[in-house]
């Protein structure tokens, strides 16, 4: 990948998904290299449990571990971050996260569109929004506010995801800039990085 | 359309001048979420038309307090909390001739309902007295009221059985018409009243307080001042109970608690 369209340095880079998207993750996480120069922010649409398992499990192969957030914790560059259940995940311009567990969105806690929404308010230009496999419509929205505010949006390819509907409905209703297959969204993600 | 920055600090702004109502240390982010969400969900067709109907309605200023307050809450939520209260929290109260207990931020009272069967449960409710307060006066009159959706029985059943509790849920509602509504035992011992965290005092001294995802809207100013106000409220050897996600790490009041194994729950030590 020549050209990703940034026109600033990246600072945050948000990857949001449903079902199937957690294998993707399982590819591209541990692909990244150790020392990066932007923060990762995870939300991935899952059942309520008392267990944060999913944040250990994402953690197995990935050199810096997921963090699961907890209220206002620090939002730091290089570290990698993931929305609890039940709770939606907002960014503060003071640079910690704020949760919220107020009503679903588009049937969701964590709803996407919520964390895609917060994160262009804050970073603007210079963030990424990526939407992975999925089977509802939550997400869109949320990419449509990152473009608006001069961000990067990408979706997994249908056909590739386990459940195409999610990123096809960001492919259909927002002026989308890449759709990838995982290896593409591998590669492209570590073109953003700056750090050495 | 979307209301910016400088839209939500005048909108803050009015509230407080006109109405009293402080919101300036609320977690922006999703204050300006919800006063979003209000401004499309009442279809005003400019920024300016919101705002002149909030400084002259004060009818509409209800309507906007609840819409700016979350009130989401279940019974029994979190189900392994209501298990610790249970096994180690509630035993080391029985001794006392009183227990008092305040429920800060209290919503709808689901919370409150739910420990007061686990109170009941011990053998302990004819002595404690449970004080909720919120600052929303629609949802503490649902709270008074102790009537809740049939629909979401089922999982409060279930939650309830997760936290170690052993009688049939439904002995302790009548159901009618798609409402339960919650035995008046059990309520017998709940004293109702509005207090904002915000601006109001400490106004006894305390067991237990619990103030579950209440925290998380404020920011850490706020929330510091608000648990120096907890501190000033909890008796010697007393517990702080907050919510999943949220934490006293942050709080200058931290050295004098221990946190309980892993649930959010810490006991004053000192």
């Amino acid at each position: 990948m020549a050209e990703n369209k940034l026109k600033t340095p990246c600072k945050a880079v948000v990857i949001g998904g449903s079902a199937g998207s957690i294998e993707v993750l399982l590819k591209l996480l541990p692909a990244l290299p150790s020392v990066l120069s932007f923060t990762v922010i995870i939300v991935v649409h899952r059942k309520n449990s008392a267990e944060s398992s999913l944040a250990n499990l994402l953690s197995l192969k990935t050199a810096v571990p997921i963090q699961e957030v907890e209220d206002k914790d620090a939002v730091l560059p290089g570290s990698m971050y993931l929305a609890p259940a039940d709770y939606h995940l907002l960014i503060e311009k003071q640079g910690v996260f704020s949760l919220d567990n107020s009503e679903k969105v588009n049937y969701s806690r964590p709803s996407l569109d919520v964390t895609f929404e917060s994160a262009a308010d804050v970073y603007g230009p210079a963030m990424v929004g990526i939407l992975l496999s999925g089977a509802n419509a939550d997400g869109t929205a949320g990419l449509k506010a990152v473009k608006n505010a001069g961000g990067v949006i990408v979706a997994q390819k249908p056909e590739t995801a386990m459940s195409g509907f999610m990123p096809q409905q960001a492919i259909l209703n927002t002026p989308i800039d890449f759709i990838l297959d995982v290896n593409e969204l591998i590669e492209f993600v570590r073109s953003l990085n700056t750090a050495s | 359309m979307m209301i910016e920055d400088e839209e939500v600090d005048l909108v803050l702004n009015d509230l407080f001048e006109i109405y009293g109502y402080d919101f300036t240390n609320y977690a922006r982010a999703s204050l300006k979420r919800r006063i979003n969400r209000l401004f499309t969900l009442d279809r005003f067709p400019s920024f300016a038309e919101f705002r002149y109907r909030l400084k002259s309605d004060a009818d509409y200023l209800k309507h906007v307090v609840e819409g700016l307050t979350v009130t989401v809450t279940e019974m029994f939520r979190d189900p392994l909390f209501y298990k610790t209260l249970r096994t180690e929290v509630v035993p080391t109260l029985s001794a006392k001739p009183f227990i008092r207990i305040w429920h800060a931020g209290c919503a709808t009272g689901e919370e409150v309902y739910s420990m007061a069967i686990l109170l009941k449960e011990a053998n302990l409710l004819h002595k404690s007295l449970l004080y909720a307060t919120d600052l929303n006066p629609e949802a503490l009159e649902k709270a008074r009221r102790g009537i809740f959706p049939m629909a979401q029985m089922k999982l409060y059943s279930e939650n309830y059985i997760e936290s170690g509790g052993k009688q049939d849920f439904s002995s302790y509602y009548t159901a009618q018409y798609g409402q339960v509504k919650f035995e008046d035992k059990l309520a017998e011992k709940m004293i109702f009243s509005t207090h904002n965290l915000v601006s109001d005092r400490s106004f006894n001294e305390f067991d237990l307080v619990l103030c579950r995802n209440v925290l998380i809207y404020f920011d850490k100013d706020l929330q510091d001042r608000t648990l120096r106000l907890f501190d000033e409220s909890i008796g010697k050897l007393g517990y702080l109970a907050l919510g999943s996600k949220e934490t006293l790490n942050f709080s200058t009041i931290k050295p004098k608690y221990k946190q309980l194994n892993k649930e959010k729950i810490w006991r004053k030590i000192s």
